[in-house]
Order: C-alpha cells, then structure tokens, then sequence
C-alpha cells in the first residue's frame, strides 16, 4: 500500500506532464481522482493488457471523461499504452490520444466526454454480468458537478431496481466544478443521503487516502442486494499548494514557474511516501 | 387490407430468434406494450430490461449490455428515443461502436392528435447526422422482418423506424426482394422517379397505378435503407427521367428528399420535388387524415407528379 501512495503522486506527475505536452487539460480533476485511479487499478481490478478481451475482466467506465490525462498515466503505467508516446502526441493533428476516453484505444472500454453518460452504461454492464452469471464486477467515475445531469439519478434508479452488487459507483466529490463550488453552482448535499434514498449502499471516505479507500472498495464487494456508491471526499488540484482547491486549477495551463513548482511538490511528497 | 403492423413483425421475429440467441435482449422504456414487446418480455422475462420512463437510461443501458456482447434491441417513441436520448444514440452507440439496435416505434405523426411532442417527424435528419449510425424506415411487415434478420446479424448500431398502424402490404410473403442497404425497383418507368421509405412507399405505387392509367410511366423506388442510402439506385432513376419526386413521413428539411437532392443534384441533375411534412405542428387528426390533407396520398402525388411534368 505504500507504494501505491507514493505511485499516486509519480502519476500525478505524468499527468501533469501530458498536460504540458499537449498544452493543456483538466488538471484539477487529474489530481483530486488519482488515489482513487491507482487503488482501481493496481490494487482491485481484474484488468491488465493481457486480459484486455476476457469476457470476465473487471469493467472501468470514467464518465468524468475530462480526467483524461489522470487516466491516460494510469493505462500508460498499467501497460496499455506508452507514456512517451502520449506526452508526444496528445491533442496533436491526427493523434488517438484526445482529451477524453477514445474507445479504439487499448484498455478503454467506452467513449465518454459529455457528462452523465457513465453510470447508465455501467448499469448495462452490470446487468450483462448478472444475466451471464459472470462475476466481473463493474466500476464508474463519476464527477460531483456531473451529477446535475439528470441521467445520472435514472442510472442511479435503475442500478437499485436491478440490484446491481457487482456495480460500484465513485463519486470523485472535490466540491470544486468549473464556475466555482458546487453548493453554489447546483447544490448537491446531502448527497449520502440522496443516493441512500435512491436505494444505494453508500459510503463517505476520504477519497485521497488509499486506506480508505481500500476499505470502501472491500465493503462494497461484500455489499450484497445493492449496487454500491463511494462518495471520495477529495481536493481539487491535489498535491501542490499552487492549485490545491481552487477553481480556476479546472483547467488551467501551469506556466513555466507553476510547472515546476507542481513537480518539485509532488515529487516531494512521492520520496515522503515511498 | 393488412392488420398485421410492423411493430408487432418485430416482437415476432425477436421472438423466434431469442429461443436460440441467449444474447437478444429487449429494452423498453414502459414502451413494451405500445412497442408490441408484451409477448416478448413475458416469453423471455430474463432477456428483457424495463428501463421505466427515462430514455436516456435506456440507450445507456443498452450500450452497456452491447460492450459487454448481448444484442440489444432498445424500443422506445421514435418522438422520445430520438429527441430525449439523442446523445447517448451519438456518444453511447455510434461513437462507442456498440451494437444497439434503436427501434423507434409510433414514428412520424402515428400518435396523430397527441400532437407535436409525440411526432417525429425529425428523426431520419437527425440519426442520419450522426456518424456510425444507420437509418432504415422499412415499407411494410415483410421487409420489416427481412431487414430484422438482416440486423440480427451485424454487429454495429442501426436506428430503426416503424409506424403504429398496420400498413397496406408493398410485398407479398412470397414475394420481398431483400439485399442488405440496397435499395427495391418496385416499378420501371422513364417519365419519372418516386423515391419513397417508410409509410410512404404504398402511397407512390398507388400513384404509380394512377399515372400508369394516365399514360405516364414511372419507376418507384423503395429507399428502406435511408442511411447508407443506395446512392446507386437514386442515379439509375434519375437517369433518363424527367422528374424525381420523393416521399417521407418526415420534415421538410434533412431527410430522404435532401439526401437524394445530394445526389441527383451531383450526378444526373434533374428536377426534384420532395413530397413531406411541413415545417410546423401537423394538422390535428389520424394518420390518414394528415396524409389526405397534405397530398401524401396516391391522388396527391399522382396530382404533384403531372403538375410537375406539364
């Protein structure tokens, strides 16, 4: 587990260096969604290049699609793709590395990008499982400010009708979307309580601490008779002070001095953790 | 005249083919009685999914079931599968490459006097907008069945429109040509071409009958396939005719008339007339009485064809 924290921060800076390469992204959200990309994806998901295609692996939807270039420096360190391939050629003319989830690459199951698609289609997934008798389990990103789009609550409807335990949907809740904080924009608290009245298991950690999370996600495989939601309690722009929690960081190209600020943070921090 | 309708064509051949493929499923969004998919879901409850009212979670849901290698056939009101769920078509279907297969029922004014929120009479411009995405308006209960087999058998996602109401037989049983996105001669003439799909084709052989009488001769051309369109069979009818016409239960404005247009317009250019709906909320009233009244009948066009050749 501790070098999975201190992974969390080397991919950060992956992330933060496809940005610069391709000149630029959603860097905010990249930062806050890392712990839990990295405890998805080397800690409790059946996926890897090798099993790419097996009926049985483990399904991963991102439908906070703009969280792109955190993604993309998971896949590359999974071995889906190659890092110096997508710092060189992300956004560029022609390239298949774009700023949202592009389906005819390795290891992306579905195209997302316009919001509050992922957790309908997850549910699909589920259900799919259910009726194969396959024991996948299936697991979406959603972001907060995403869940104002409607088709998001019809998901979450449908996931309990059908009680989907093998589905588990993490909310990367960093409070932050790109007007300003979400209790302003469209409010969403109580959100534990509005999904549990939605019939979901719900749970509230921590969503940068790999612990906790580690934790959720075992609760959640246990969770029988009903899909599972993890509301990951987490800080926008996490890692350096230059961004942290501010929501301008949504998008936001670092400037040379910013960049290496960011760097020197994370890399900080990753020699704390290791 | 024929009772059977189109709708119910497809629950059937879902049927028959569910009894072997484990991987069929049927989608509705409490559609499934309007939809004809009653005896489906009740002959194959663990094949099917009730998505409730929400279009959206529907061809979500479906997309999902399709990644994960069923055969999903989401039925829903063409009027709410193509408008509410437009994006997840786009991005869950097409742009995903899933194997959704959208079946919009009640299509075109079926619902009548329900008025405009039921109508689609946008749905072929705006599905054919999309890449990836294939556009079929079948004419009549044979070819329904005969394109449901095709589709069976493909792997990429199609949007499907059939009306409500049981249409006059274009076919017989034994007697439905069918080749996969190409289009039906039904009639040979040099005077002029009518190109037609869906509902629409009935009407332009009737047509055909009329002018035939009159001494006109015309081919007729069954366009099923809308998108791909049969590019092919629009030039060989515009070849050597005096006049195109085109016929669909649609607006004005992006469906088979402009796409033929397209095509006659670059390649044999020659008059086109587009027979369709107009460009406001249709008159209150069936199906047959918005047809009547607007000329979408065989005396209309038959009216339209010889008004245009004089």
């Amino acid at each position: 587990m501790a070098n999975l924290k201190a992974l969390a921060y080397k991919l950060r800076q992956d992330a933060v260096d496809i940005i610069m390469a391709g000149g630029g992204g959603h860097i905010g959200g990249d930062m806050s969604v890392m712990e839990v990309l990295t405890e998805l994806y080397f800690k409790q998901m059946k996926i890897s290049p090798e099993n790419k295609d097996d009926p049985d692996r483990d399904r991963f939807i991102m439908s906070k699609g703009h969280s792109m270039e955190a993604f993309y420096a998971v896949l590359c360190q999974k071995g889906f793709l190659d890092l110096d391939d997508v710092k060189k050629r992300f956004s560029q003319f022609g390239s298949p590395y774009i700023g949202h989830p592009n389906n005819k690459l390795p290891g992306i199951e579905m195209n997302s990008g316009s919001l509050g698609h992922g957790l309908p289609v997850a549910v699909g997934m589920a259900i799919a499982g259910k009726m194969d008798r396959r024991n996948y389990r299936v697991y979406v990103v959603t972001g907060d400010g995403e869940l104002a789009e409607g088709s998001n609550w019809e998901g979450f409807m449908s996931g309990a009708m059908y009680k989907l335990d093998n589905l588990c949907c993490v909310i990367d809740r960093n409070h932050l979307q790109i007007s300003g904080p979400t209790e302003d924009v469209m409010a969403l608290d109580d959100l534990k309580k509005k999904v549990e009245a939605f019939g979901w298991h719900v749970l509230s950690v921590d969503g940068n601490d790999m612990d906790a999370l580690d934790a959720a996600f075992e609760d959640a495989k246990k969770t029988k008779g009903q899909p599972t939601c993890i509301i990951a309690n987490t800080t926008k722009g996490k890692g350096s002070s230059v961004m942290e929690n501010k929501a301008e960081w949504h998008h936001k190209l670092p400037t040379e001095e910013e960049y290496r600020q960011i760097i020197k943070d994370l890399k900080a921090k990753e020699a704390e953790l290791a | 005249m024929n009772k059977i309708a189109n709708r119910k064509v497809i629950c059937d051949v879902l049927i028959e083919h569910a009894k072997t493929d484990k991987d069929i499923v049927v989608l509705c969004s409490d559609s499934r009685g309007s939809a004809s998919l009653k005896p489906f879901f009740e002959a194959f409850p663990e094949q099917s999914v009730e998505a409730g009212i929400a279009e959206q979670d529907l061809v979500g849901i479906a997309a999902g079931l399709a990644s994960c290698g069923k055969k999903p056939f989401a039925a829903s009101p063409a009027s709410f599968l193509t408008t509410r769920s437009y994006e997840q078509c786009k991005v869950d279907c097409a742009y995903s490459d899933t194997n959704v297969k959208l079946i919009g029922i009640s299509g075109g004014i079926s619902y009548g006097a329900l008025g405009m929120s039921h109508h689609s009479a946008q749905d072929i411009a705006a599905m054919s907008a999309i890449p990836n995405m294939r556009v079929y308006l079948p004419s009549d209960r044979f070819q329904t069945a005969k394109l449901m087999e095709a589709l069976l058998q493909d792997k990429k996602c199609a949007y499907i429109r059939v009306g409500r109401n049981p249409v006059e037989d274009v076919y017989t049983e034994d007697n439905c040509p069918f080749n996969m996105n190409k289009a039906n001669f039904l009639r040979e003439g040099s005077d002029a071409a009518l190109i037609a799909c869906g509902e629409m084709v009935r009407p332009c052989l009737d047509a055909a009958d009329l002018l035939a009488a009159d001494g006109i001769h015309v081919s007729v051309v069954d366009m099923y396939c809308v998108k791909p369109l049969d590019k092919e069979a629009v030039i060989k009818a515009a070849t050597n005719a005096k006049l195109v016409l085109t016929a669909e239960e649609h607006s004005p404005f992006g469906g088979l008339g402009s796409m033929v247009s397209q095509v006659v317009a670059a390649n044999v250019p020659v008059k086109v007339i587009n027979v369709a709906l107009p460009d406001e909320p249709v008159i209150t009233g069936t199906s047959k009485e918005v047809f009547q009244y607007y000329g979408m009948t065989g005396e209309g066009i038959a009216k339209r064809v010889k008004e245009a050749l004089l």
